[in-house]
């Protein structure tokens, strides 16, 4: 007969997971849960009282062209720096691992974006950026009038994806490169055997076998590009110009603590909740049909 | 025998004060402010501290910086909330309304009043005074550090277009701008038309000009005001500043570009700027080696009757909830400052301007404004009492103030961007504008102002 190791009474299990569920409970129902309480009051800033207020807070925010205009621009920079973010440390990750000419330090170096707070790397790409000073003078001396964040939205746009995207790519390429190394050398081995160039084995024996990297690596990135790009607005471009930088996550902070408005703020952090877990499952249901585990 | 007489009273005085004393020595009463400069400010805030600390032994004052007027908004009404909230508090002047509904305030009449010290409130300078006073004239806080705006004229670049004066009007200014693009000057004269611009491009531009920005004049009488600047002079002005943009008069100079107005100024690449009197240092210690400049009252329209300019920097707030010592200990404090020679070492020490009559007068006095670095700064003196306050120059007071500033910043560029007309603009912006102040009056139902 199996031996196995059971608890006779189930209250033994619930106190093992007392202590987890206790830190869930603190450090995210509660907040979670006083935020959506706050959703649906008008809050006065200094404690005075409170007035409920249903779903009203809710139905201003989504009658307002200004957050719709907020969220498309969160979804223009989510897909295009997620997307920016992923390919070029792929490809960043696939010649490292290749064992070209200075691999190992690329391994080093590549990694270092990541270990940058987001205010600080803003700081030097908005030096970089700078249409008057930095590198980009140089091109704007070539061709006058080609770079101006400070008045042109799409350019403005750019910047926050460039530097949102150069830290990420240091965060993609250490997973990206161990799934790479995780491919056992016997079946690249045996396909260049065969006869397959790099790119053939690449597309056919490499991508496919790190796709759960890829699949776990959409999913952080465009959640945190919902996030973490919060640093990097508000030094880079503060939510201008006009707007066209003012992501939900910098409108959230904008809204709340410095215009003290705290019941909008905290309904516009559910309903950005609620866009990254619809976002969540949509990526589960569909995209992870397409990811192999082995 | 006087002296003996005068010998033998003093002595029992000290006796008497040391015997009184004793506790006190023993553990003099601590309280916090807290205030929202940085960098070198910190530092003279810091001195002034210290200064108190060490003027007498019963109080002791801990002094913290927050960062910016926005963190320390937000942090006092975190610690509030919290009820660990500092006596003491800067708070910026837009966020004067917001300060006077949260009930979170001692005022600050009245504790000067229970404590034994008279001020005398006539002497602020009535420009400073009102901005921060209730509609009934009672001051609920205490004006501390303040400013008003300048133009900056870099006297060089004039003198090449034959000009040994500032300009006075804005028709004068378009002229000599266009006089300076002809003498080659790349860079006639800067702004930028960000958030924080909402106060020399609009603020003090209705204040001078007597246009409201919002009714009820400008808020004071209800909370059910609602912004009017896209039918005031207001919009010629927007027109005009596009109108020398798209002409090349104007650049837009800011920090996310390369080069701020106040560093495009002092290292003589823009000719014109319009900033704060708290500038003043900035530019003469950065300033480009041997540059001439000066600065002058903003200009006003041709045919218009020029009114005080507006008052902007911070008021000191006293909190609620603190016990009877340490708000003795805050009365003290307050009296502190508020001395003519506080003032001088204030003014000094910063860009600042003497808040109240005496205050200036004791400068003067001593010579202050006589020679460089800090000959100039009488300017803003006469820019803020240029005329007595009326019913729309005594200032601002509309609810989240600072959301309506960043509306400002957005539509200036989606303008100045083309985006939209200069109408269409103004538009927007006054209807993104009454929804905040709709909002706030939703969120303090029954409230009035004091």
């Amino acid at each position: 007969m199996e031996k196995r190791v059971t608890f006779g009474r189930w209250t033994i299990g619930i106190l093992f997971a007392v202590p987890q569920l206790l830190l869930i409970f603190t450090f995210f129902y509660w907040p979670a849960g006083q935020a959506v309480y706050w959703s649906l009051t008008l809050q006065q800033p200094w404690g005075g009282g409170n007035i409920w207020v249903g779903l009203d807070n809710f139905r201003s925010i989504l009658a307002n062209a200004d957050y719709w205009n907020s969220i498309t621009a969160s979804l223009v920079f989510a897909g295009i720096s997620t997307g920016l973010a992923m390919v070029v440390a792929l490809v960043l990750a696939a010649l490292t691992d290749r064992q070209l000419a200075g691999s190992r330090l690329y391994r080093v170096v590549l990694i270092w974006p990541y270990g940058i707070a987001a205010p600080a790397l803003a700081l030097a790409f908005r030096f970089i950026l700078a249409p008057e000073a930095g590198f980009m003078a140089v091109v704007n001396k070539l061709w006058p009038g080609f770079w101006d964040p400070g008045l042109d939205g799409a350019d403005a746009m750019a910047s926050i994806i460039i530097a949102f995207s150069w830290k990420y790519v240091g965060y993609n390429f250490i997973f990206f490169l161990a799934a790479f190394q995780a491919i056992p050398r016997s079946l690249i081995e045996a396909a260049a055997m065969d006869g397959s160039g790099v790119i053939r084995r690449f597309r056919d024996i490499q991508f496919p076998l790190i796709t759960p990297t890829i699949f776990f690596l959409l999913v952080i990135n465009i959640t945190e590009s919902f996030q973490d790009s919060f640093g990097i607005v508000d030094i880079m471009t503060a939510g201008g110009p006009a707007n066209a930088t003012n992501l939900m996550v910098y409108k959230i902070y904008s809204d709340g603590f410095k215009g003290l408005d705290y019941s909008g703020a905290a309904a516009q952090s559910i309903i950005l909740m609620l866009l990254i877990i619809a976002l969540t499952i949509v990526q589960f249901r569909f995209i992870e049909r397409r990811v192999h585990y082995r | 025998m006087t002296i003996i007489k005068r010998g033998f009273a003093a002595l029992a005085a000290g006796a008497l004060s040391t015997a009184l004393a004793v506790p006190a020595i023993a553990e003099p009463v601590k309280f916090d402010f807290w205030f929202g400069l940085s960098g070198d400010l910190a530092r003279v805030v810091d001195t002034l501290c210290k200064n108190f600390n060490d003027s007498q032994k019963d109080y002791q004052v801990v002094c913290t910086s927050q960062g910016n007027y926005d963190a320390t908004l937000q942090n006092t009404i975190a610690a509030f909330r919290a009820g660990k909230q500092p006596t003491v508090v800067q708070v910026y002047d837009v966020g004067t309304a917001t300060m006077m509904l949260s009930g979170a305030y001692k005022p600050a009449d009245k504790l000067m009043e229970e404590n034994g010290y008279k001020i005398d409130y006539s002497d602020y300078f009535p420009g400073i005074a009102r901005y921060y006073a209730t509609s009934k004239g009672e001051m609920l806080s205490f004006p501390f550090n303040s400013s008003t705006a300048l133009m900056y004229w870099n006297k060089d670049a004039f003198a090449k277009i034959g000009k040994t004066e500032a300009p006075k009007t804005w028709e004068d200014v378009g002229a000599d701008l266009k006089a300076l693009k002809d003498a080659g000057y790349d860079c006639p004269m800067a702004i930028n038309i960000s958030a924080n611009e909402s106060w020399q491009l609009m603020e003090q531009f209705s204040a001078l000009h007597n246009q409201p920005i919002a009714t009820k004049n400008n808020g004071y009488d209800g909370l059910d005001a609602r912004l009017e600047v896209n039918k005031t002079k207001f919009v010629q002005y927007v027109t005009d500043l596009k109108k020398w943009y798209d002409a090349g008069l104007i650049k837009i100079k800011s920090k996310d570009l390369g080069q701020d107005m106040v560093q495009a100024f002092a290292t003589g690449t823009c000719q014109v700027i319009l900033t704060s009197v708290g500038d003043h240092g900035t530019v003469g210690r950065t300033q480009k080696e041997g540059m001439k400049w000066d600065v002058a009252e903003l200009p006003v329209y041709a045919g218009t009757e020029r009114k005080n300019s507006l008052v902007g920097g911070a008021s000191l707030w006293v909190l609620s909830g603190k016990s009877d010592a340490e708000y003795k200990g805050a009365a003290a404090f307050l009296n502190f400052i508020h001395d003519p020679k506080t003032a001088l070492f204030w003014s000094t020490n910063t860009g600042y301007i003497p808040v109240t009559k005496s205050g200036f007068d004791f400068m003067k006095s001593s010579g202050f404004y006589d020679k460089a670095p800090y000959k100039g700064r009488e300017v803003a003196i006469e820019s803020l009492t240029a005329s007595e306050p009326t019913e729309i120059t005594r200032g601002i007071r509309l609810g989240n103030f600072t959301q309506i500033r960043a509306e400002f910043g957005t539509q200036m560029q989606a303008i100045f961007a083309n985006k939209v007309s200069v109408q269409e603009g103004l538009d927007a912006l006054v209807k993104n504008g009454d929804a905040i102040l709709e909002r706030f009056q939703q969120t303090y139902p029954g409230k009035t102002l004091p």
